[in-house]
């Protein structure tokens, strides 16, 4: 089995009294592509906060290539080398597809590099016809699409993506998919998603999550066909 | 002995003029959401109306009680109509703008009263504690501002008239489609906004020698007091008031009404610091 | 790309050059120094809050910081090369220091102005009431409200008893502008002025691309208020005295409704709206019909009702319009989507 890149050990986050995430130990490993998901409010979304450091939790580790950076802020573990994209589409507005690409190329490479690197990352999401536009002007498929494209251009050993296909046509998805895919080969990746037509399509191991635990840790039929599970999506009428 | 209750109303007054001078940009503030820069001018006119009208021979109290409030009043339900109102939901717009009308009042107002130091003398005698004299007017002011507090509380809390407002504060949608008009709810908000700023400065008329300028004197307390409360508008102002009120106070018998000053400047800047969302979002959490 | 930027070099000089000798003819030098001062302060202010997204409401601060500085140290030391260096870095660490403080803490935009307002006020009192002997620094008695008069202006480096004053004066400021503008040009071609320009759109996402924006918006915030500081010297030597009002409340504004005129996001604007409404105060002096604190408010109020981008975007997007080429992406008109956000969150 290949080493763990990330682990998180009974981590829990209350906000008062509620407990969002509740002792939750997951393990990911090197050149895994795994997908988290569960109803609304299961917690999986303040999972995924707390390990890209937008949150802190309140218990509990969270393990990056055995490196510990729990309640690190978010860009230092950014700078360790992991893509993170966010659930809303979080984009620089005023500034164009390329202007946008080149400062996260410019993070991990030298100046003079950043505008190869910038290039490359367009060519690569076919984001070339857009290249000179302002993303404020751009729909939202293609806003996630440069999202993805921050991912691509800082070279992860690790990626996070909060709702990628969230409100995307099937083309957009398709290609999506496809990106995906090619950065699972140099990264593990973790997905929170909600779209199952799109979790099939990425078929992979699957976590669920229920009422901030997980309830459940398979590959993606096994776990689409478990009672459980189609009872929680739903409703309970078992 | 005696000595201990002085400082205590000295400390009791501080506390009290502070929430008067913050209690207009609080209501604003807090249920607007806007941060009105030229509430400051706003009290400056409220004491030249007061000096005016008692130079007319008018009675000191109906001049400070009801002709400022209700002048000021006026002259923010003009300022709402021609700028804020098409600033709502734009902080930092509006905070520019009404930094535009204070300077448009001072300036207004060097051109009426010209460039000199006008007053009126207090109208309540000293009292005599002991071998201490104290300034009756002080004592006015905490009993002005304390039935203040208990009136906003009640018209807030109680009628029919604070709930509505309340609620078109949190959810301005939800409460036109119930039908009330939150462009007429927030303009009756400015109204007293404003009417409560004048009458502030009224009331402080009397302490103080007024010119054109001395709005600028009461805005950054009035706005570290309101900012520092936090959400909560009345126990945010009370619990802030208090705190300032007490270091400003402590400074100025340790060493100087300057250093007392700064001291509350400067405890203002690291409450900020240390807590960003004021007082009551901590401490106070949901109440009013 | 490097083409370019050289060519814009040769013509921003050239267009200096032309305009440093030909308004001497139109203009007194001595009112000319002055509003290249003011353009230098409009520009420190315009180039964090503009193109750093930084709302500093106390940008006076570190102007009257910067002009204390170096009337005391030039008191201090008799000369005024060493005095000119410490204007710069005192304001700068002073700076550095209150910015930690605030965008560490992560404090939003109108803590932001809340803080930087309260400080140049903690300033303005505690200088105005300086006026006994025990506050001096050095030789330097601070003064209170009347300021310190007659400390030695600038002299040519290495001879203090060759002054820079007059016509020279008006040289020095303006060829030191020329400079702060072509360092401010280069500043923001490169790395770093881009990546807060990422910053001024969008902090969270900077920083889940691994960007530190607090340190990075506290260095932007020490440059400012390192070229405010400059200009606050450099005010110093045109007034010949120093006086509290220089941290005041006034001030600020007036620096503010420089950028909001001229326009944010431009290099250009704060630095033409601080000359031209520096001017017209000038020409407001001369007479007593119009109050000029009254007509400043009605600029500001005006221009943040009616014409939000300020002078210099709206001419250029009016321009670009006419010749019908197409335009690209509107700066400006981000950055004011940026402010009507207004966000009051931590």
């Amino acid at each position: 089995m290949a080493e763990p890149v990330l682990e998180t050990q009974h981590l829990t986050m209350r906000f008062g009294g509620v407990v969002a995430v509740d002792n939750v130990t997951f393990t990911l490993r090197r050149g895994e592509l795994r997908c988290l998901i569960g109803p609304n409010g299961a917690g999986k979304s303040t999972f995924f906060k707390c390990l890209t450091g937008l949150l802190t939790p309140s218990e509990g580790h969270v393990l990056m290539q055995g490196e510990e950076t729990t309640g690190w802020p978010p860009h230092r573990v950014a700078a360790l080398g992991v893509g993170i994209k966010t659930q809303v589409p979080n984009v620089m507005d005023g500034l164009s597809v390329q202007e946008n690409i080149w400062l996260a190329a410019r993070r991990f490479v030298p100046s003079a590099q950043a505008a190869a690197k910038t290039r490359e990352v367009i060519d690569r999401l076919a984001l070339g016809p857009i290249a000179r536009t302002e993303l404020g002007r751009l729909a939202h498929g293609e806003r996630q699409q440069v999202e993805l494209g921050f991912v691509a251009a800082s070279d992860p050993w690790l990626v996070l993506l909060d709702e990628p296909a969230a409100g995307m046509t099937a083309g957009e998805v398709a290609r999506m998919t496809e990106v995906i895919h090619e950065l699972n080969r140099t990264a593990a990746v973790v997905i929170v998603e909600h779209d199952m037509q799109f979790i099939r399509s990425i078929a992979s191991t699957v976590t669920v999550f229920h009422q901030g635990a997980i309830l459940i840790e398979d590959d993606v039929e096994t776990v689409m066909s478990d009672p459980h599970v189609r009872n929680i999506y739903l409703g309970k009428k078992a | 002995m005696d000595l201990t209750v002085v400082i205590g109303i000295e400390i009791l007054y501080a506390v009290a003029s502070l929430a008067l001078i913050s209690v207009g940009l609080a209501v604003v503030f807090g249920m607007m959401k806007v941060i009105n820069l030229a509430h400051g001018e706003f009290m400056m006119m409220g004491g030249y109306a007061t000096i005016v009208s008692v130079n007319l021979g008018i009675n000191v109290f109906v001049a400070m009680l009801i002709i400022a409030p209700v002048v000021v009043g006026l002259i923010g339900l003009v300022v709402e109509r021609l700028v804020i109102r098409h600033l709502y939901g734009r902080l930092v717009d509006t905070m520019l703008a009404t930094w535009g009308l204070s300077l448009f009042f001072i300036g207004l107002a060097t051109i009426i009263f010209g460039n000199t130091t006008t007053g009126i003398s207090t109208p309540i005698p000293g009292v005599a504690i002991g071998n201490y004299q104290i300034n009756g007017y002080n004592l006015f002011i905490v009993v002005v501002s304390v039935l203040l507090m208990i009136a906003l509380y009640l018209v807030l809390g109680r009628t029919r008239l604070g709930l509505i407002a309340r609620g078109t504060m949190q959810r301005p949608d939800m409460a036109s489609s119930l039908g009330y008009s939150p462009e007429r709810i927030y303009m009756a908000t400015f109204f007293c906004g404003s009417a409560l700023s004048g009458l502030a400065g009224a009331i402080l008329a009397p302490l103080v020698g007024l010119v054109p300028t001395s709005g600028g004197a009461y805005i950054a307390k009035a706005f570290i007091t309101v900012i520092a409360g936090g959400p909560s508008l009345i126990a945010g102002l009370v619990s802030s008031a208090s705190v300032f009120g007490v270091i400003d106070q402590i400074f100025t018998f340790a060493l100087s009404p300057v250093i007392g000053e700064v001291a509350l400047l400067i405890a203002a800047v690291v409450l900020l610091r240390l807590l960003p969302q004021g007082i009551t979002a901590r401490f106070f959490r949901g109440r009013m | 790309m490097q083409g370019t930027a050289g060519k814009d070099v040769i013509v921003t000089v050239l267009v200096a050059a032309v305009l440093i000798w030909a308004l001497p003819l139109m203009v007194g030098t001595y009112t000319l120094t002055v509003l290249a001062i003011y353009a230098m302060l409009g520009l420190s202010l315009g180039l964090i809050w503009g193109f750093g997204g930084i709302l500093c409401f106390g940008q006076a601060a570190f102007f009257g910081l910067g002009a204390y500085t170096y009337a005391i140290a030039a008191i201090n030391t008799g000369e005024s090369t060493l005095p000119m260096i410490l204007a710069v870095i005192v304001p700068c660490v002073f700076a550095a220091l209150l910015g930690a403080m605030m965008f560490y803490g992560r404090l939003g935009d109108v803590y932001l102005g809340v803080i930087t307002l309260v400080v140049t006020l903690i300033l303005f009192k505690f200088i105005s009431s300086t006026a006994g002997p025990q506050y001096t620094i050095g030789t330097a008695r601070l003064g209170g409200y009347n300021g310190i008069p007659g400390f030695p202006t600038l002299n040519v480096p290495g001879r203090p008893d060759l002054f820079i004053w007059g016509d020279a004066l008006y040289y020095l400021c303006a060829v030191a502008l020329l400079l702060v503008y072509l360092g401010v040009t280069w500043f923001l071609r490169s790395s770093f002025g881009r990546i807060a320009v990422g910053i001024r759109e969008n902090e969270t996402r900077m920083s889940l691309i691994g960007y530190d924006v607090r340190a990075r918006k506290t260095v932007l915030f020490a440059i400012g208020a390192a070229i405010a500081g400059l200009a606050g010297a450099l005010f110093a030597n045109w007034g010949a005295i120093v006086t509290p009002g220089l941290f005041s409340l006034s001030q600020s504004a007036e620096i503010i409704i420089w950028c909001i005129v001229g326009g944010l996001g431009t290099r250009f604007g704060p630095l033409l709206g601080a000359a031209g409404l520096g001017y017209l105060k000038f020409l407001l002096g001369q007479q007593s019909m119009i109050n000029n604190t009254m007509l400043m408010g009605l600029i500001l109020v005006l221009f943040v009702l009616f014409l939000p981008r300020g002078v210099v975007p709206a001419a250029i997007s009016v321009w670009r319009a006419s010749i019908g080429r197409p335009r690209r992406a509107g700066r400006a008109g981000a950055l004011r989507r940026n402010r009507r956000r207004g966000r009051t969150d931590g």
